[in-house]
Parts: C-alpha cells; structure tokens; sequence
C-alpha cells in the first residue's frame, strides 16, 4: 500500500514538473498532422536540437482537421492541397516568413507555386503521393503503362478499383483524355459509361485494404496511392507500381501555420527543420511517400529512388493533375459514383 | 417522493441525444442550402430521393434486411426452443455460445469473415489442401448478395433468438400441461398454445433484426467489397465525400419513415390475428 502511494506521489510529482517546464509558451510548438505521417523520433530528434516543447497529434482526415481547427489553436498543420485552398481562402492561415525557413531552398521546384498557393506565400510542402496501379508481375505478364490494363477482360474478378469518388471517377477521365477535374456532362458521361463497363471486371471497390488483397493474390492489379504501393512493394518483391504514361491525380500535403497560432517562430523552426535533407529522407522512407525535398531524394537508395513508379519522369508528372475541391463539384461526381455502384 | 422522478435522467438523455439529433435531421433533410448559405425549406431533396436510382436503393436495403429477417426466424425460433425446454442439459453453456460473439465488436467479426471466405481465404485454401478444389480454383463466397445477407444473419441472428427465448422461458407450464390433459397433441399444442405465446418474442426479434438490417452500412461495404449498396452506404457517403448533409438527412430521414411504417404493419397484424387464438 505504501509503495503504491509513493509510486502515485512520485507521478504527480513529476507531472508537475512538467507541467511546471511546459509554461514557457515561447517554447510550446502544437503540431496537426495527418495519422502515421512522419518518421519515428522525428519530434524527439526536434526537441533535442532546438529545445522547443512539441505538442503533436493526429487526425485521420482533412475535413476532421478542418472542424477540429474551428475550436482549438494549433501552430503547425499538414493538411493536403484542396484543404489548403480552403483554408487559404477563408483566411484561416498566415502568410510564413521565408528567412526562418533558411531549407525551403531545397524544395524541389516541381512543387512550388501549386494553384493552392501560386505566390508560394502560405504553404511549405510536405510530401507527395500518386495514383497508380499496383500490380503482381508474376500475373500481370504485360508492361502497364496506362490505365487500359484495369479494363482488361485477361483480369476479370481479379481488379480492385478504389472506393474513392475523385479518385476512379478521375483516373477514368485521364483514361479518356480529360481534365480530372472537368464538370463537362458529356465528358462525365463518357467516364460513367466507361465504369459501368468495367464494373463487372471488378472484384470490389475498396481503400485501404487494396494493398492486402495484392499482397495475399487476393486480386491481381488495383488502383492504388503510391505510399501504400511503397509499403506493399516493401513486403513483396514481386509487386511493381506504375503511373499512368499520359499523366495521373497526385496530392500534395504541405505545412502551414494557422492564422491563430501563438507561437510562430516556433512553427517556422518546426517547418525548416521538416526539410533538413536526412530528416526529410527519414520520413519519406519511413512513410514511403514521396519525398519534396531535393537533396533528401538523394539520400535514399536507388531502389526506391530510381523507381519510376514513386519517382516518376518529370514529363509525366507535368501531364498530372492535383485534384480540386470547388463549389459542389464532389456532390457532381457522388451522383455519378452512386449511377454507377448504387444502381444495381 | 414522486416515482416519476426516476424517469428525469432518461427523459433528459433522451432528449439530448435522440430527440435533439432527430430534429436536426429533420431540420437538414427538409432544407437546402442556398446561394449565400443560408437555409431554405424545400423539397427538392425529397422529390430527388423519389426517383428509380435511390428508390431502388432502398428497395434492396429492405428486401435484403427482410430476407435476413426471414432466415433468423428461420433458425432462431427452433434454436430458441430448445433453448427454452425444461429438460436440456448445459443449458447455460449453449446460452453463452450465443451470447459470447457479442462481446466483439461487430466490425472485427465481420473482417474475420473476410479472411475466412475470401478467394485466397482460409476456407478455400483449405478445400484446395483436402483436393476437392485445384490448387488455382476457388469459390467466391464473398463480393455479392449471398454475403451481405450472410453477414446480416449471422451478425443479428441473437437479436431474434434472445426475445424469443425470454418469452418462451417465462410460458406458463400449467397452459401446456392443460392442453396435453384435454388430448392435444404435441403438434396441436405448439400451434394453439406454444407458438401463439410466443408472438410477442418474435416481434421484438423481428424488429430487432429488421432495423439494424436495413440501416447497415458496414456489412455491406466489408463483405461486398461495396459491390452491393445499401442505403446505408449511400447516405455515409452523402454525409462524407458529398459533403451534402441536407441530401444525407434526407435520406435518413426517408429512412426512419420507411421502418416506423413497416413496424407499425407488421407486429400489430400478427397481434390481432393471432393474438385471439389465445382466448
């Protein structure tokens, strides 16, 4: 019984101490990133360096970062590129201070001046993921080089399509030629149809767990996003990822301070050390997204980064889209999704 | 001290959390969004829900809820039955058979199905191991209707068990040995004793599988690998990509309708009809 008390005394004890250390509010940094987002002992490695406090949490998605900002203060935020656009035009963020973040030399220029940010005024990015296909070669014989492979009747009830909206709906419009963000009927309708004819090749319409079922041979090719084709490929040699060549939807998270922050300075240091070249090629490894920083790319091995499916030839890359989010334009493809896997 | 003050922490949960949300709900789906953001009553989301894509819907949703409703009684009553029989050994044992997948979760059951009937599942790699399949065959257990209905048994098949067996257990012994005295025979006692006391259990069931069946929206998306949606389905989506929480409400707001409807046909008739045998 003593020992207990004296075990929860000391506890108490040394949260108050903590608590006591942690009043500096100069030196307290609240970091909101998305969930599994950043290399192991990043932010520990962080604090040793700089002697900031970081206060770091989670969220699972955009939307639930967006309402959780409206009720508390943060001072850095990773949230994707239709997020930003959002948060940047309701003057939720603060324009960064450049000459505190000395490393944003080393961002690669591909990813500057997004149209989120086109004056490189709020955002610093983070990294950056695709969509491609990720397929088994020992049951995929051919080279896949577009998306005409996932409407191949050799595959039937062996294809995963994402159970995404944008994401199908979009990788079928770059298919046909078309923006992936078009709100054209005739060009939405080619795509329906397009879907509905592939729709009986499909095995299911599924997110996260399309790695899995490549991995157990489950299926044999599916749409995926490269961080998850990186881990998949990690677990089994055989697995190969590949972009489309007439370019595919890519998404980049980048980090910005609210226009709340209480602490700045702090979130300029959090943000300039992110792009310190060995740290950023320890999350992109980690995480097996794609890196945006220049130097850092070249710390990671050849494998992954001669991997023409993470690291894509610029030319594709310039052919690719990010995804935008305006007006109702996600109810506009939800109706199509719904005539598409609802009607029957 | 007045007794129906034991009611106000209810009364006041009730309110909070049900009655609250359902005007919200009702607030939403009656309403559209206007141009400066605004809420305008309308009924636009209602006319768009009464065309063939959502009617169809919902069609499906009920039809596979009320199948699974069917099969439940199906395998429930007999099971609830000889649950409820004076002289069966372990019966406390056969109690916790059924009772003990509930203490799981309802999605970690429904994914351990996934891996157990999958195409590459422990199911047929077994059938291949024992050679009634080859080593590239396999059949598909899962991706279709067959699975979902499956999944919606199994997941609520102690929902109709459980209220039969409480009414069936608490039946009065001397009824049955009254009409055995009077020369019924066994079946004859199961049809105008037995079975017409047992009505009240089977309604609870029904209703107790009906509505979670009908508003599932993880069984189907889990077992299908949403090849099959349900209104569930459909209206999480509204509420999440869609982002059109006026369309989303709705739709559940059809929704409730549609069950309040359905449970106000079907116990009462069966009350009615067969509740006067009894006398």
């Amino acid at each position: 019984m003593k020992k207990i008390v004296s075990l929860l005394l000391a506890v108490l004890l040394c949260s108050l101490m903590f608590s006591g250390c942690g009043t500096d509010p100069s030196k307290v940094i609240r970091v909101y990133n998305a969930s599994e987002y950043i290399g192991e002992g990043v932010i520990e490695q962080f604090e040793k360096e700089t002697g900031y406090k970081v206060i770091y949490s989670e969220f699972a998605s955009n939307e639930d970062m967006y309402t959780k900002i409206k009720t508390t203060s943060y001072d850095v935020l990773i949230p994707s590129d239709y997020m930003i656009d959002k948060l940047v035009r309701e003057e939720l963020v603060q324009p960064l201070d450049f000459n505190n973040i000395p490393n944003y030399q080393f961002v690669n220029e591909t990813f500057k001046s997004p149209y989120y940010d086109p004056d490189n005024k709020y955002s610093v990015p983070y990294m950056w993921s695709t969509v491609g296909i990720l397929y088994d070669s020992t049951k995929v014989k051919e080279e896949v080089t577009d998306m005409s492979v996932m409407w191949n009747k050799d595959y039937s009830g062996k294809i995963f399509m994402l159970d995404s909206v944008r994401d199908s709906i979009g990788m079928t419009l770059k298919k046909l030629g078309y923006s992936v963000n078009t709100t054209n009927d005739d060009e939405l309708n080619e795509a329906k149809k397009e879907l509905l004819t592939q729709r009986e090749l499909i095995l299911g319409y599924v997110t996260d767990e399309v790695k899995d079922k490549i991995i157990s041979g489950e299926g044999s090719l599916g749409l995926v996003y490269s961080g998850e084709a990186g881990k998949a490929m990690a677990e089994k040699d055989t697995l190969k990822y590949a972009i489309p060549e007439n370019g595919t939807i890519y998404c980049v998270d980048a980090m910005v301070i609210p226009a709340n922050s209480q602490n700045k300075t702090g979130a300029e240091a959090f943000i300039n050390y992110m792009h310190k070249p060995e740290i950023a090629a320890q999350n992109a490894l980690e995480t097996f997204y794609g890196i945006t920083n220049v130097r850092g790319l070249e710390l990671l091995p050849d494998a992954i980064k001669n991997n023409k499916g993470l690291y894509p030839d610029a030319t594709i890359l310039e052919k690719s889209e990010m995804l935008k989010s305006e007006g109702n334009i996600n109810q506009k493809y939800l109706e199509i999704w719904n005539q598409i896997t609802a009607a029957n | 001290m007045n007794r129906r003050w034991y009611s106000a922490p209810y009364l006041v949960w009730s309110l909070i959390f049900i009655v609250v949300p359902m005007l919200m709900v009702a607030f939403y789906g009656l309403t559209v969004v206007g141009e400066d953001g605004s809420f305008i009553f309308s009924l636009e989301n209602i006319k768009r829900f009464f065309t063939p894509l959502y009617l169809g819907v919902l069609g499906r949703s009920a039809l596979y809820a009320a199948i699974s409703t069917v099969i439940c009684i199906i395998l429930g009553y007999p099971a609830a039955l000889i649950l409820s029989s004076k002289d069966l050994k372990h019966k406390s044992v056969m109690m916790f058979l059924i009772v003990i997948p509930m203490w799981m979760n309802l999605l970690l059951r429904t994914y351990s199905w996934l891996s157990l009937l999958e195409n590459e599942g422990l199911i047929n790699q077994f059938l291949r191991f024992i050679g009634i399949l080859g080593s590239e065959e396999y059949i598909q257990f899962l991706y279709g209707e067959g699975a979902v209905i499956f999944g919606m048994v199994y997941n609520f098949l102690p929902f109709m068990i459980l209220p039969i067996y409480s009414v069936m257990s608490k039946m009065d012994y001397s009824i049955i040995n009254a009409a055995e005295d009077l020369g019924a025979n066994k079946f004859n006692v199961f049809r105008k004793v037995i079975f017409p006391l047992s009505i009240p259990g089977i309604s609870s069931g029904i209703t107790m599988v009906f509505i979670p069946a009908i508003t599932t929206f993880a069984i189907s998306s889990i077992l299908s690998g949403n090849n099959v949606n349900l209104l569930g389905n459909v209206i999480e989506k509204q509420f999440g990509i869609g982002g059109d929480w006026n369309f989303g409400s709705t739709m559940s707001l059809v929704l409730m309708i549609f069950i309040l409807i359905s449970m106000f046909v079907m116990p009462d008739s069966e009350k009615e009809s067969q509740g006067g045998l009894i006398i």
